[in-house]
């Protein structure tokens, strides 16, 4: 059954649709991740114009972080003073995105660094991720690792010093700042939440314990994603809502099942698999940017003819 | 419009029934052109797949018709990759300042067996009815690359229909042609023409509006998303919420 995207102008199978967004959706419950890093790129393959898939994958995160959320604040497992520096940071750097956004978009070159910027990171990620799987494939008889508190010394050289309650920290206020920016740039250009990169971060950089890390990033990317819809809707108008419901109703279903199925399944290979399937579709990423197109032109509408 | 609606009546029942047909060739006969489309509205909506106009009408006698179909012009880029670095990259664009986003030609024979170039071009018709500006003319032989692409690419989309469509006659007089709009169509005001030609020369020539817009929920949603686009904003972030929470209230139990 086709429908015709009213922000996309394109008809595409409202169950292509669905089952994109249940299968991505799966693979977010089965791994804990939020999905977007995947999203994203699959809406590219299927046709869907690059500006509309990362502004309407903003407003899907939106959604699926808000049940996460949810969760982990009756486990009180929020830091919320960490949250609102990582905020201001991500509000900050959701600003910037969007006018290089534009910007980019204007000279035609947003296609490219989006592919180009995914092509990086799932790269990074899913080798990281993969020989992450294989250590610990290996040590599994050792017994689990003990997940050790790291901070870098040179945190504590930086000023404008901030207590953290919750995480147990006194340090700069700069560096949970500057974390935030990253993730808001990264959520305005590739239509990310940007946990896979603020995770690793507040564990190794700031030195976060574990428990809280998880609710207090989905905290900041609730409100660094819907900063980031407002400002796609209001600049280039590329928010789809018909194609942001349609992933998100199959996404549901999809988390529903998967962390369902996470408790069957055993971790490692697991996360194996999802690094390998990562990697897969930043080898289609990069096949695509190196072969030869079959046309190398292509037509763009600037606007309305003088 | 009242009197095109009543046009549109005649020109129907005309090719409905055969006794109507005779009075309306009576009416038609002063005139040595007359035509009309089946629908003058086009809409876009939810399930639209692409449609068929019905173009019709009558002359006064033996003739050829030729059918141009225009839609509204905008500035259009054509950009060409480049290998930078082993990877392909847009590196060089023409903007035309007026391409047209849709057109095709109809004609009741092949262009050329009915007019000499020069008149062809005069008259605009065929290929010489997309005109190009490009907005930095420095390289002629550039442009007409960057010209042939766009030509090319329309065309694929059958957004450019320039292979000649048939314009059938029905005895003498009456003539007719469907022509055929794809679901990519452009949305706004288009242009009928339609040419008589007798002799290598066009005798007279008609035009006639055509409108397509977005219609129904889609059209709403598109409105509300350029018109209020920070209420559209809120509104989606709004949905977004209100369906994350939805999701963790109907899960929680299970």
């Amino acid at each position: 059954m086709q429908i015709y995207l009213p922000i996309a102008e394109m008809s595409v199978d409202v169950f292509l649709l669905l089952g994109l967004g249940g299968m991505v959706g799966f693979l977010s419950g089965l791994f804990g991740v939020g999905g977007g890093f995947l999203m994203t790129p699959l809406l590219i393959f299927i046709g869907i114009p690059p500006a509309v898939a990362v502004a309407t994958e903003a407003n899907q995160i939106v959604a699926s972080s808000v049940s996460g959320v949810i969760a982990h604040w009756r486990r009180q497992n929020v830091d919320v003073k960490m949250g609102l520096v990582l905020l201001a940071g991500g509000i900050f750097g959701s600003v910037i995105g969007i006018q290089l956004f534009a910007y980019l978009r204007g000279i035609g070159q947003i296609d490219l660094v989006i592919s180009m910027s995914y092509v990086a990171f799932l790269g990074i990620i899913g080798s990281l991720m993969l020989a992450e799987a294989g250590r610990a494939l290996l040590r599994r008889k050792g017994g689990a690792a003990q997940a050790r508190r790291r901070q870098r010394r040179w945190i504590h050289g930086l000023p404008i010093k901030m207590r953290f309650r919750k995480s147990k920290l006194y340090i700069s206020a700069i560096a949970p700042f500057v974390i935030g920016a990253v993730v808001g740039v990264l959520a305005a250009i590739m239509g990310v939440g940007g946990g896979f990169i603020m995770v690793p971060a507040m564990i190794y950089i700031l030195g976060m314990p574990t428990s809280v890390v998880v609710g207090t990033s989905l905290f900041q990317i609730i409100f660094v994603t819907a900063t980031v819809t407002f400002l796609q809707s209001v600049q280039n108008q590329t928010v789809d809502v018909v194609l942001a419901m349609l992933l998100l109703a199959g996404g549901v279903i999809g988390a529903q099942f998967g962390s369902r199925a996470s408790t069957y399944l055993r971790g490692e290979q697991l996360r194996g698999l999802l690094a390998i399937m990562v990697l897969a579709v930043c080898g289609k990423l990069v096949w695509d940017l190196v072969t030869t197109p079959e046309d190398l032109f292509s037509v763009a509408t600037l606007g309305a003819g003088s | 419009m009242r009197a095109a609606r009543r046009w549109a009546l005649i020109s129907a029942a005309c090719l409905a029934g055969l006794a109507l047909a005779a009075l309306a060739l009576n009416s038609v006969r002063a005139a040595p052109l007359t035509a009309d489309l089946s629908d003058h509205l086009i809409k876009i909506t939810t399930g639209f797949t692409g449609t068929d106009v019905l173009l019709f009408g009558a002359t006064d006698g033996p003739g050829d018709v030729i059918v141009v179909v225009r839609g509204p012009a905008a500035r259009t880029a054509v950009r060409r990759k480049h290998r930078v670095a082993g990877i392909w990259v847009n590196r060089s664009q023409v903007v035309f300042s007026d391409a047209p986003s849709f057109y095709a030609v109809a004609a009741s024979r092949p262009l050329e067996e009915l007019m000499g170039t020069q008149a062809l071009k005069r008259h605009q018709l065929g290929p010489w009815g997309i005109k190009l500006t490009a907005e930095e003319e420095d390289d002629d032989g550039l442009r007409i690359a960057y010209q042939a692409a766009l030509n090319r690419i329309r065309s694929a989309e059958k957004l450019y229909q320039l292979e000649s469509k048939k314009v059938r006659f029905l005895g003498e007089q009456l003539f007719r042609v469907d022509i055929t709009f794809p679901s990519n169509v452009p949305t706004g005001i288009y242009t009928v023409q339609v040419f008589l030609v007798r002799d290598g020369d066009v005798v007279t020539a008609q035009t006639t509006p055509l409108k397509i817009e977005k219609h129904g929920f889609d059209y709403e949603v598109f409105e509300f998303a350029h018109t209020h686009s920070a209420l559209y904003g809120l509104f989606a972030i709004a949905l977004a919420l209100a369906a994350g929470w939805l999701a963790s209230v109907v899960f929680r139990r299970s």
